[in-house]
């Protein structure tokens, strides 16, 4: 392989892992604070891609538009699925809870699949993101690169939020330990919504950059996306942002890598992301980056 | 006298309705097909379309041998149990005389066996895998195998695309994918050409640039990748994205509107070998098919589903007819001998359960698909 291949290669890798990336950051918010693993994140970011296809389909909004609607939507389901599903269990035993996720996960996807119907529908890819940017014999689509940027902003946003704000000085304590947290007077419910909007916010923004990229949705589309996300988060440390991040970027590069390497291996991408799930449990059950405490 | 003639009026009216319904309780049982579609689920598109023409088919003909003919419609869900399972419902519970059915091939290949097991002629318009009807005495097909697709494939990239290295991507999760994947590198190797790169993907898998930026170095004259629409539209997608130009040549799986409405500008110039395309239609039921089609369904372009689920309505009423009753057996033996079907999709002869008939190859231009050539076998 020469190293300009093996460039290309590793460039097709942080594009698909900034998308398991900034799905990740949310399913790792919701953990660290409440230590429940939310199946149902994959299912929000796919309801986001049908709510920013009908702003640009039917309401005829202009992308940025329906994207920032789409945004805002999204974190109101991501609240109502917190005060409806979770809120009555809050003191309930984890496994409940978690269940629960998986409950409200499969009521989403066939939701979707009787309200949208079955049928795939092409997902609109805005003019700016259509450019592809040659590097010599490197070729990137733009989409690929704003991506990877927007991955990175976000992280810094989630940080200054989780460590410069009062808002985040809660989350912080909830997380330490959830039931004395009221008793000094902070609004418990008000700031697990709070975390629950804002990973939804950023599942739409994931979920979009996704649908951009693989321009074609259909109800079933965010189970794999969120299996991914749920392995870069528990390689990255569960709990932590930046773990997530990294554990995306991994991820994404190891499977285009085992492609690149191993050709003849090529259709068992899937099945080697949760082998290094199974691995990273079984010898670093923490994670890379899980031995700060979780944010 | 008013009032007599009144009473005599309604008696006549009496003695009539009560006629009538006599002779239809004593009419003859109707002809009973039983159809097991995905009409619901990831094939559900093909399923929707087929019956369709299936229903079609049956407006046109409503009656075999004096007797009405009636369709018994049970979903498959795409699922391969449910498949088996709606073949025996329909078997044992509706007592149907014959069965039409599945679309897909896995699908078919779980429901044929309960056909053979019980009986009953079983007949699949689209299921071109051939181990569909190998060994059977009761399941039969009214479409081209995928050797002859491989074999067209193959064909066309050597003498039309005038290509010398072949890159194949298989999906690997379709038995379907595989199997025309390796009659086409067989037959592309026996005349002449090479195939230098052979990769591999699975069903719902979306990203593809490793595959293809592989590919890319291996320089090929043509990609061939016999997947279906949803992950072929991503793959042209994906390809132009990489700098990878070759032109992608498919399978029949790549017929369907979604391929051009996902993948946009980048399936321009995407080849696929099918079975039927209204463009490409050589015989005149064909042209009458095409009419009435649009007619019925002004929003729907006729496809391969709806055209072979169309002559597989009539190939079954053919042998039934040519049989003179639904005795099973007879059915079956008539269904072996159909020779020179003038069918919508082309002229067909039964060859050991599969049809002999020609191929279409149609190319995406300016948006839609275009008729390039028609293959006969």
């Amino acid at each position: 392989m020469t190293f300009q291949l093996f460039l290309q290669q590793l460039i097709n890798g942080l594009g698909l892992g900034s998308l398991y990336g900034l799905i990740a950051i949310g399913y790792t918010m919701v953990y660290g604070i409440l230590r429940l693993i939310n199946f149902a994140h994959g299912d929000v970011m796919m309801m986001s891609t049908y709510f920013a296809f009908f702003g640009v389909s039917i309401f005829a909004l202009p992308w940025w538009v329906a994207a920032l609607l789409a945004m805002i939507l999204t974190g109101l389901l991501g609240i109502s699925i917190d005060q409806g599903a979770y809120r009555p269990l809050r003191r309930a035993s984890r496994i409940s809870a978690l269940i629960t996720a998986i409950g409200v996960s499969f009521f989403l996807e066939n939701a979707a699949l009787v309200v949208f119907g079955s049928r795939p529908r092409a997902f609109y890819r805005p003019e700016m993101f259509r450019a592809i940017w040659h590097f010599g014999d490197i070729s990137l689509l733009s989409l690929t690169g704003y991506t990877i940027l927007i991955t990175l902003c976000l992280l810094v946003i989630v940080y200054f939020i989780v460590y410069k704000t009062r808002m985040g000085m809660a989350m912080r304590a909830v997380s330490k330990d959830m039931h004395t947290v009221p008793l000094m007077g902070i609004d418990l419910n008000r700031v697990v919504a709070f975390t629950f909007g804002l990973g939804s916010v950023i599942a739409a923004v994931g979920g979009i950059l996704w649908a951009m990229k693989y321009p074609q949705i259909e109800p079933l589309m965010g189970i794999i996306p969120g299996l991914k996300a749920f392995v870069a988060a528990v390689l990255g440390g569960i709990g932590n942002v930046f773990g997530a991040v990294l554990g995306g970027f991994i991820l994404g590069i190891t499977e285009i890598l085992l492609v690149a390497f191993w050709p003849e291996l090529s259709g068992y991408r899937d099945a080697f992301a949760f082998l290094l799930l199974i691995l990273v449990l079984i010898f670093r059950p923490t994670g890379i980056m899980g031995e700060d405490l979780p944010e | 006298m008013r009032k007599s003639l009144w009473l005599s009026l309604s008696g006549i009216l009496v003695a009539g309705l009560v006629a009538l319904s006599l002779s239809s309780a004593f009419a003859e049982e109707p002809v009973k097909i039983g159809v097991y579609y995905p009409m619901t689920g990831p094939s559900a598109v093909y399923g929707q379309i087929g019956y369709k023409g299936l229903q079609l088919a049956q407006k046109e003909r409503p009656k075999v041998l004096n007797r009405e003919v009636k369709l018994f419609l049970t979903d498959n869900k795409s699922d391969k149990v449910e498949s088996a399972n709606a073949v025996s419902r329909l078997i044992q519970k509706n007592k149907v005389d014959a069965v039409i059915g599945g679309l897909t091939s896995s699908n078919t290949l779980s429901g044929a066996p309960v056909a053979e097991k019980s009986k009953v002629p079983m007949i699949s318009p689209w299921a071109t895998n051939p181990v569909v009807t190998q060994e059977k005495q009761w399941v039969f097909r009214a479409c081209f195998i995928d050797p002859f697709q491989g074999f067209v494939g193959a064909k066309f990239a050597r003498e039309n695309l005038k290509a010398k290295n072949a890159a194949v991507l298989i999906d690997i999760s379709q038995d379907y994918c595989v199997g025309i994947a390796n009659f086409f590198m067989k037959n592309f190797t026996k005349m002449g050409g090479k195939v230098v790169s052979k990769l591999h993907y699975n069903t719902g898998d979306l990203d593809f640039t490793a595959q293809l930026t592989a590919i890319k170095t291996k320089n090929p004259d043509v990609v061939y990748c016999p997947g279906y629409f949803k992950e072929l539209a991503l793959i042209a997608m994906q390809a132009r994205e990489v700098g990878l130009t070759a032109p992608i040549l498919a399978g029949d799986a790549a017929q369907a509107d979604e391929l051009i409405k996902i993948g946009g500008k980048s399936v321009e110039g995407l080849s696929f070998t099918t079975h039927f395309d209204e463009m490409g239609v050589t015989t005149e039921s064909g042209k009458k098919f095409v009419k009435a089609f649009r007619g019925a369904y002004p929003d729907v372009t006729p496809d391969s589903v709806s055209a072979l689920s169309y002559d597989t309505y009539n190939i079954l009423l053919d042998a039934i007819e040519r049989a003179g009753s639904t005795d099973k057996e007879k059915v079956r033996a008539e269904l072996e001998k159909t020779k020179d079907f003038q069918g919508v999709t082309g002229v067909m002869t039964m060859k050991d359960h599969d049809m002999i008939k020609p191929a279409v190859i149609l190319t995406v231009k300016d948006g839609k698909f275009k008729w390039l050539a028609t293959v006969q076998p």
